[in-house]
């Protein structure tokens, strides 16, 4: 694994090849021996020229990730979204404690009295609240849950 | 842990990730030590049970444009919050949808939508608009709404559970 990749801070210039091939990425991915290639054919493209594009998208952090997203509730887990108020003169300090966390899958910082929003992901449903309260007690703040009661239908895509 | 082994497997051989190399789902397969076809017909029943939501890339919302994200917030009534919920989620703005509990006097909010667009006036047009529709299609249902914008990403890796080994 590379060194950790922090988010670009702004827009990325990208070019119509690369808008085209986030969008074909953003689901559908080939299972097959040659995934790569297939999705280049749809775009006019080499499977290298996927390949280095791909590579050079993951690198610019114009894109987070690339792979399979689960959903672990289907396996017994959980997801639940989480916030804190935390006070300015050490949110930094506060959010480097919250990430450090694994079961932290993102964080975001909003403007709101609740200032950081974030969500756990874990193996087990009892595990939210086990890690929620490490997080309180290794911040000595107060953690909100908000566990997801009901999923409203929405289409998941966005185009670059 | 209630999911099967190689699941378990599967999901931390990936969840950093696919290989970036023409045989991506072979590479991994010989990592796991399993035929590539059984782990294909496995990440086929894994997306056809929804434990895999989709296979792809996931942008960076600021990167590639929208940099403005909107968490709006509503308080509505609970005798109408799933007509109001399917009704919202179905918006093209909103790219995601999902009611919560309130957790009161600090948060009366119970339904959470995401509104992404390119600017943060854009995205307040947005819901005001839909905050308009939505009166009139449901009068006096919302009591209150925010909108939270978010500043920095602070972190974003995804899903990461620990190796069983």
């Amino acid at each position: 694994m590379s060194g950790r990749r922090t988010p670009a801070d702004g827009p990325v210039a990208l070019d119509d090849i690369d808008r085209a091939l986030i969008n074909a990425l953003q689901g559908d991915f080939p299972l097959s021996r040659q995934p790569f290639a297939e999705v280049g054919l749809r775009l006019g493209l080499t499977e290298e020229e996927v390949l280095v594009r791909l590579q050079r998208l993951l690198d610019a952090r114009v894109l987070t990730r690339f792979g399979p997203m689960f959903q672990i509730e289907r396996i017994g887990g959980a997801f639940c979204l989480a916030a804190m108020s935390v006070p300015d003169d050490v949110f930094e300090h506060v959010a480097a404690q919250v990430n450090a966390f694994a079961e932290v899958a993102h964080n975001y910082r909003r403007v709101h009295a609740l200032n950081m929003w974030f969500v756990l992901a874990t193996e087990r449903p009892d595990g939210i609240a086990d890690c929620a309260g490490r997080i309180e007690a290794a911040t000595g703040l107060p953690v909100f849950l908000f566990p997801k009661e009901r999923e409203y239908f929405v289409e998941m895509k966005l185009e670059a | 842990m209630a999911a099967d082994e190689l699941e378990r497997r599967i999901i931390v051989a990936t969840q950093g990730g696919l290989p970036l190399v023409p045989d991506p789902w072979g590479a991994v397969a010989g990592e796991l030590g399993i035929p590539p076809e059984e782990l294909l017909a496995r990440i086929g029943s894994m997306l056809e049970r929804g434990v895999i939501r989709r296979i792809g890339a996931v942008p960076n919302h600021y990167a590639i444009g929208y940099t403005a994200n909107g968490m709006s917030v509503w308080d509505i009534d609970d005798a109408a919050i799933e007509a109001v919920g399917e009704w919202l989620g179905a918006l093209s703005a909103v790219t995601h949808c999902y009611r919560r509990p309130r957790r009161l006097p600090d948060w009366p909010y119970n339904l959470f939508a995401m509104v992404h667009g390119r600017s943060h006036d854009a995205v307040r047009e947005q819901i005001e608009d839909i905050a308009a529709r939505l009166e009139s299609r449901f009068p006096a249902t919302c009591r209150a709404r925010d909108v939270l914008f978010s500043s920095a990403i602070l972190k974003k890796t995804g899903l990461r559970i620990r190796d069983a080994g």
